[in-house]
């Protein structure tokens, strides 16, 4: 297949996806190499640029799919103006925090962390997508165990799960981040991001070799 | 005196962890040095407000009262006997630091994702709904944090009204009053719903009427800042988006 015509399929996989294609899913669609489909993506992802388009090649969760770019929120609510979702309670987030760091993991487990039950909470974000059951346990009762989704990795903008910061380096944060309160009283813009975004199209090197998602310590 | 059983089915789904390390920051103490007299002390304070506004408390609140009574008196009781003790038997106190430390670890990985999803925020795919909150990190009040603000507000309360003339008011009535103050603004300050000097019961009344617009979606509970000012906004129903002013688009090119 010639080159602009190989970039217009790409193109259109990317568009018609509701979900991000891996650079082997693509590759295998369209018959080619990881490599060629990946410089063809870096080369659509500059053409978008040069004319300034309001969409982008976005890369998350180990594969790519068109994603709009900053800066249309207004419109895009005004679109889906009755139809915007709820955004995620504290203690589901928490919940939620616990399954992404100690996956796979049951609900017992979860409780002991909470110290409360997380029934409720865990069949909303079920719900929502951002956990799965992945089995069971061999262990009495055969309870479930779940993790998180591709739609997880997605909406929080991950390439893959080893992405989040360790618990320890996080702490370490919050804890200079307490002691700046301190000396300094005057209130800072919690927006300053700590770790970088990771929006752009990554590195050869990176994306090529796709790991499995690590599990929980 | 408790109230009617208003059912107000509130769904809690914090524990008595997070009730912990809420009083553990707003008294701003250090996790593995929690003054436990104190802690003990707001905690019960909290537990017993709860029950008076006859909200579900898991028994999980109540195992954690018990918990913390137990290292209080642990601690009172003379160094050599808890010492002979403290040799075979699990240090409660160390459990229990240990565990708020654990679950801390993952409150900040909670914010860590809440900031996360935050920066992708515009980052739309096909058939994906935006999330509804566009204010920039203003926090949602827990209801640790509605209910640290009433205690204020009963300080203030007036007298018990006589029996002869107490009247049941019915929940309704407050929720009317409260949406009633939303019609001419977009948001009240937390204090105003409680107007001065009412009878305690009314003021209880008047609370379960807020939790209750709160677990229905009518109205929002919002704070710019850890343990700042509460704000009560109203969720207009056929445009959820739009609870603040409409955002004009700043970057529009």
């Amino acid at each position: 297949m010639d080159q602009e015509k190989l970039k217009s399929v790409l193109e259109c996989l990317l568009f018609v996806t509701n979900r991000p294609l891996s650079l082997s899913e693509l590759a295998d669609i369209v018959g080619e190499t990881q490599e060629n489909v990946q410089a063809l993506l870096r080369e659509i992802s500059l053409e978008l640029e040069n004319r300034k388009s309001a969409l982008q090649v976005a890369s998350v969760a180990e594969g790519f799919q068109f994603a709009t770019k900053e800066g249309y929120g207004y419109w895009v609510k005004k679109l889906f103006r009755d139809q915007t979702t709820i955004r995620l309670s504290p203690s589901a987030l928490e919940t939620l925090s616990i399954v992404a760091y100690k996956q796979p993991i049951t609900r017992a487990e979860i409780e002991e962390i909470r110290g409360v039950e997380v029934i409720g909470v865990l069949e909303t974000l079920i719900e929502r997508k951002l956990v799965k059951v992945a089995g069971r346990k061999e262990a009495v009762g055969r309870p479930l165990l779940y993790s998180t989704t591709q739609h997880f990795l997605r909406q929080f903008n991950l390439w893959k799960i080893s992405d989040l910061p360790s618990l320890e380096d996080l702490a370490r944060e919050a804890e200079r981040k307490k002691a700046a309160e301190g000396v300094v009283k005057a209130s800072e813009p919690v927006s300053e991001p700590v770790f970088e975004s990771q929006a752009e199209i990554q590195d050869p090197q990176d994306s090529v070799s796709s790991e499995p998602p690590v599990k929980g310590e | 005196m408790t109230p009617q059983a208003y059912d107000v089915k509130l769904e809690i789904f914090e524990g008595p962890l997070d009730l912990l390390l809420y009083l553990i920051k707003k008294e701003d103490m250090d996790i593995k040095e929690i003054r436990i007299s104190e802690i003990t002390q707001e905690y019960l304070t909290y537990i017993g407000l709860m029950k008076e506004l006859n909200l579900e408390l898991a028994g999980e609140f109540l195992v954690m009262a018990s918990t913390l009574l137990q290292i209080k008196a642990r601690m009172l009781l003379p160094q050599d006997s808890v010492s002979v003790e403290s040799e075979e038997g699990p240090d409660p106190q160390a459990d229990l630091v240990a565990k708020l430390l654990e679950y801390q670890k993952f409150k900040d990985a909670a914010s860590f994702l809440a900031q996360r999803e935050h920066q992708s925020r515009e980052l739309f795919y096909r058939n994906i709904l935006p999330t509804f909150s566009e204010e920039d990190f203003t926090l949602d009040s827990t209801l640790f944090d509605l209910l640290d603000a009433f205690k204020d507000v009963l300080k203030n309360a007036g007298e018990e009204v006589k029996e002869l003339l107490y009247e049941e008011i019915p929940l309704e009535h407050k929720v009317r009053e409260i949406l009633d103050l939303l019609e001419k603004q977009d948001c009240i300050q937390f204090s105003q719903i409680f107007f001065v000097a009412k009878p305690r019961r009314e003021l209880i009344i008047t609370f379960l009427a807020l939790l209750e617009l709160i677990r229905m979606k009518q109205v929002v509970a919002k704070q710019s800042e850890a343990f700042g000012e509460i704000r009560i906004y109203r969720l207009k129903e056929s445009e959820p988006a739009s609870i603040l002013s409409e955002e004009k688009p700043e970057n529009h090119n």
